[in-house]
């Protein structure tokens, strides 16, 4: 699905990833751990398009083809399948819940803006199943009483779900979510592993996940890459990678 | 419960469209020239607003190049409506260039031209000037249409210089100033109702975000400033129909802040805000031209300084920005 191939991304002096090496295969749920400033969200950018490694290559294969999509800008990385959450949240605070799951449909538009300023047959029924479809994210997600709130009057966890709903809308074979958990409470954090798992069986995803809460990572992630100073330093299953001697040192430090 | 709201929404829109209607018939026969031009100058500016807006407001793009889309429109309007022996009047300075000097065109299909070529000239300048953000885009477009007045001072042959265009067709009357506007904020509504209009509005809450949920900041913002300048042309255009005269010095930076004094009163992405504040600060500034006379207070007498009305709406200004951001007349 997503093959990270030898990158490095510099900033200036500062090596934020080195030679960073990742295979992550279709309907896998990977988690991407590693003390605060390893790298996680540079990495999460550079298979996003926001940052270009300077060196190396992403390559991605929703179907059997492979496609380097080093380079490639956001939105166009976006269309091919890789949609994210964000670690800061960033919805559009101003609009409401719906507008903002709305808009993530908007990438699959196949109107033109004509047809949709004189509200043409074609582009009615297309907005009619955008808005169906936002509003099944939205029951999915548990916010359709919500609907038609603004997006900032809602609790930090509500935001969390509805930036999820919002990445599902844009239809992506492969999801990052940046630290997913965080600033949820047990139960809530608990709610949201089992609907990680529930999405991803339903719309059939590869979910690529940074994570500080170990609950979270060790309960729902089939593999795990650690990550200290930009590079990777252990990578297997949950119970593996809990016992490795170089994964303890990275957080606890060396005696 | 949506849909009813819906089509109540509707029905009210149909009712306030077939009142203003009424109204203009009304005000058409009763007013007098004086007040019927300002009528007509309400509704210029109802589109040049919503015009402005849609790229200030609802995209989110700090663009002042505003009076140059309106100078095109207008010239083109001017150029192509005036009636030939009037052309040879103009132009006693320099001839006119020849396939220039021939032509006549109907009001409509000169208007839409006067649109297309300001929306040409928005796309040409947007793709290059759009990957500025903020106030490197708002010096960027004020030096536009800086340029665009100083090339019409210079081009003597087309646009007759300094000298100015006279004698333009006045067609402009009430069902064209407001027919455009009604056409304008229907536009807007239908624009803004859907998924373009969102994608715009997702641009100007955050471009991260929208760029990563796939919607390509560049096209979109090119979109949004084109359909604006489309905007602006026409509102130049019924603008010269209407005035008769038109000059370079007309386009100055002023226009443009008279237009964004219109969309921040009203309400940044507003569209009813903004129709309201384009008609209360058009007639505004008329009856505060008291103002600028001078003004005789019992014994106390005050000397006329021309331009003081201008100190008023700038105080009203700043006491929006700082009361109230969001704009005036927008609801919560």
């Amino acid at each position: 699905m997503l093959k990270i191939d030898n990158m490095t991304m510099k900033f200036g002096g500062v090596v934020a990833a080195n030679k960073f090496n990742a295979n992550i295969e279709k309907g896998e749920i990977v988690g991407l751990i590693g003390p605060n400033g390893a790298g996680k969200t540079t990495i999460f950018n550079v298979v996003t398009g926001v940052y270009k490694p300077t060196e190396g290559d992403i390559i991605f294969s929703p179907n059997e083809e492979e496609q380097i999509i080093t380079g490639l800008r956001p939105d166009e990385i976006a269309k091919l399948g890789i949609c994210r959450t964000f670690q800061n949240i960033r919805l559009f605070k101003q609009l409401s819940v719906l507008d903002n799951v709305f808009i993530g449909n908007h990438l699959r538009i196949k109107s033109n803006v004509f047809s949709s300023i004189l509200r043409l047959p074609t582009y009615r029924k297309e907005e009619k199943e955008m808005l169906e479809k936002s509003i099944y994210l939205l029951e999915k997600v548990d916010l359709k009483d919500e609907m038609d709130e603004k997006a900032y009057s809602l609790p930090y966890g509500k935001q969390r779900r509805l930036e999820i709903a919002r990445a599902l809308a844009t239809e992506p074979k492969l999801l990052l979510l940046d630290e997913p958990a965080a600033g949820m409470n047990p139960q809530e954090t608990r709610e949201l592993m089992g609907f990680i798992k529930d999405i991803k069986e339903e719309f059939d995803l590869t979910i690529f996940l940074i994570e500080h809460h170990m609950e979270v990572v060790m309960g729902i992630c089939d593999r795990i890459l650690v990550l200290d100073h930009g590079t990777l330093i252990a990578e297997g299953d949950p119970e593996y990678v809990q016992n490795d001697q170089r994964v303890v040192e990275a957080y606890l430090g060396v005696e | 419960m949506r849909d009813k709201m819906r089509e109540n929404k509707k029905m009210s829109s149909l009712v306030i469209l077939v009142v203003t209607l009424v109204l203009l018939f009304i005000l058409n026969k009763t007013l007098d020239d004086y007040k019927l031009r300002i009528l007509n100058l309400c509704g210029i500016y109802v589109t040049l607003g919503l015009s402005m807006n849609l790229i200030n407001g609802f995209t989110g793009l700090f663009s002042l190049g505003h009076a140059g889309f309106m100078a095109i429109g207008a010239y083109t309007v001017a150029i192509l409506t005036m009636p030939i022996p009037m052309k040879e009047m103009n132009f006693f300075m320099k001839p006119m260039v020849p396939f220039l000097s021939n032509i006549e065109w109907p009001f409509l299909p000169a208007l839409l031209m006067g649109g297309i070529l300001a929306g040409l000239f928005g796309f040409l300048i947007g793709a290059p000037v759009l990957r500025l953000t903020d106030d490197y885009l708002a010096i960027a477009t004020l030096g536009f249409a800086e340029i665009i007045r100083v090339v019409f001072t210079n081009t003597q042959s087309i646009t007759n210089g300094a000298l100015g265009l006279k004698g333009i067709p006045n067609t402009t009357n009430v069902w064209w100033s407001w027919g455009i506007a009604l056409i304008t904020i229907l536009f807007m509504e239908f624009l803004m109702k859907g998924s373009y209009g969102k994608a715009f509005k997702a641009i100007r809450e955050d471009e991260i975000a929208a760029r990563s949920m796939g919607i390509s900041l560049f096209k979109h913002k090119v979109m949004s400033f084109t359909f604006g300048s489309f905007l602006a042309g026409i509102g130049g255009g019924l603008l010269a129909g209407l005035l008769g005269t038109i000059d370079p010095n007309m386009f100055r930076i002023v226009l443009t802040f008279n237009i964004l004094l219109i969309v921040v009163l009203g309400g940044l992405g507003s569209i009813k805000g903004t129709t309201i504040s384009a008609i209360i600060v058009t007639i505004m500034m008329e009856a505060l031209r008291f103002l600028d006379e001078s003004i005789n207070i019992g014994s106390l007498h005050i000397e006329g300084i021309p331009g003081m009305r201008m100190v008023i709406f700038s105080v009203i200004l700043m006491v929006a920005v700082v009361v109230k951001k969001e704009g005036l007349l927008k609801e919560s």
